[in-house]
């Protein structure tokens, strides 16, 4: 059973339908027990970082997902939901993430000279390490990014990145702690495969 | 790098694709949900449903096929068509759009795109405009480019992205139908005050008018048409590679 985090932000349904479309069931859950109960947790989120915090901590859903964390059990972080697991963004202010993660969320903006942002479309997929949530996944795979924040300072946890001006990372992971920039339950093929195999962990 | 988008376009009206004539190698030519089947099979990089119906009795039929759609094909999903309130771009939400594209219901109340930017996020809004050249400047039209509206259309390109637009859909009045290029002029000219993402459309009749397009003005990011692919004139396939082979970065399957 995946549980699908439900704090209030993101889009929920497009990942349950994508599980569904492959076979694997899932629940849309804000209840503690369920998501520590849970063999694999998705952490979605859309939206502003500063919002998707103050909703974890005011339901309480960030202390429950640390705890799941700490059980050693796959979590997955979805584009916001990715960005919440490192320590800290500067998206519009300074707010602190779970912190499962090293690094900072940061602007875009700030370092790209003539790119538009938001990063939006298909980009090719650069595989820097191999880990088991890209078994299915190879070179030059293009993946589905909307964002306009992109993690930082984060460099031994990349595990495939896209060039946008600068290397954005688009699947990180340490242990058992995994997320992407990009929306696998918006990428097609290559998309569903990264789901699959995070289902098979 | 970021690859160009091709995005077919599908108007739907009564649950059916019109202009979806001459279709080969679907069940049904113009059922809506096997052409969304056919087209994420091909490669399209995104699909847009067009609801073309004017009575909200039929809604329901459209959300129908946006539901069944969104359970198969894991594609952005853009949905326009009688958007005029946020419960507008809740009902398609729900349904399983990602992007919702005003074009009227923007005109008629700019603010919804305000709100709507701020609910969903920018990347949800997408600012759908039809333009036509008037006495020597681009002027936007509404109601299905049935109405003059007098209002600048480079200004409201503008206007849009201020108050919250992530996309922009620039479909040309002049040039489309003709099928001898996008209109490059009006894309140039927007491209040059918006920063946003934006789409062409209006005037693709071969795959040399897509290179052009993406050649001539790097700054667009997609190309959308429907007839062309309806009626397999253009096949994505064929397109992507052709497009590839140019040294235009490009999704393939």
């Amino acid at each position: 059973m995946i549980a699908i985090v439900n704090y209030g932000l993101g889009n929920l349904y497009s990942i349950r339908r994508s599980l569904d479309y492959i076979g694997q069931e899932s629940i849309i859950t804000r209840d503690p027990a369920e998501i520590l109960a849970a063999d694999r947790v998705i952490l979605p989120g859309v939206g502003a970082f500063r919002d998707a915090a103050k909703l974890l901590s005011e339901t309480g859903l960030d202390a429950v997902v640390k705890a799941y964390a700490a059980t050693g059990k796959p979590l997955l972080g979805i584009c916001l939901g990715m960005q919440l697991l490192f320590e800290k963004s500067y998206e519009y202010g300074e707010y602190e993430g779970l912190g499962l993660l090293p690094g900072q969320v940061c602007s875009l903006e700030a370092d790209l000279s003539d790119l538009k942002v938001p990063h939006i479309g298909w980009n090719a997929l650069r595989i820097r390490k191999e880990i088991p949530l890209l078994k299915y996944s190879k070179e030059g795979d293009c993946v589905y990014y909307v964002h306009s924040f992109y993690a930082k300072n984060c460099d031994d946890v990349v595990a495939a990145d896209s060039e946008y001006g600068v290397r954005v990372p688009g699947a990180v992971a340490r242990g058992n702690v995994m997320g992407t920039q990009f929306h696998p339950e918006k990428s097609g093929p290559a998309g569903l495969a990264i789901l699959r195999a995070f289902a098979e962990l | 790098m970021i690859t160009k988008r091709i995005i077919p376009c599908l108007d739907v009206r009564h649950g059916r694709v019109v202009k979806g004539i001459n279709f080969e190698g679907i069940r049904d030519v113009a059922d809506p949900v096997e052409m969304a089947r056919f087209y994420n099979e091909s490669g399209a990089d995104e699909l847009v449903f067009y609801d073309i119906t004017a009575s909200v009795e039929e809604r329901g039929i459209f959300t129908d096929i946006l539901k069944r759609t969104a359970a198969e094909v894991f594609i952005p999903l853009t949905v326009g068509g009688g958007i005029n309130s946020l419960e507008d771009f809740d009902r398609v939400l729900n349904c399983g759009a990602d992007k919702v594209s005003v074009n009227t219901g923007a005109i008629k109340n700019p603010k919804l795109i305000e709100e709507a930017a701020k609910r969903f996020g920018d990347q949800c809004v997408v600012l759908s405009m039809d333009v036509k050249r008037v006495d020597g400047s681009f002027h936007l039209f509404a109601k299905g480019g049935r109405e003059d509206t007098g209002i600048d259309a480079l200004e409201w390109a503008r206007m849009g992205q201020e108050m919250g637009a992530g996309e922009i859909v620039l479909n040309s009045i002049d040039t489309d139908g003709v099928k001898k290029g996008f209109d490059l002029e009006l894309l140039a000219e927007t491209a040059r005050l918006v920063s946003v993402p934006i789409i062409a459309s209006g005037g693709a009749g071969s795959m040399e008018d897509f290179k052009v397009l993406f050649e001539t003005l790097p700054r667009v990011d997609a190309g959308l048409a429907a007839s062309i692919f309806h009626r397999k004139e253009i096949s994505i396939p064929d397109l992507k590679n052709y497009l590839a082979a140019a040294g235009i970065p490009m999704r393939r399957l």
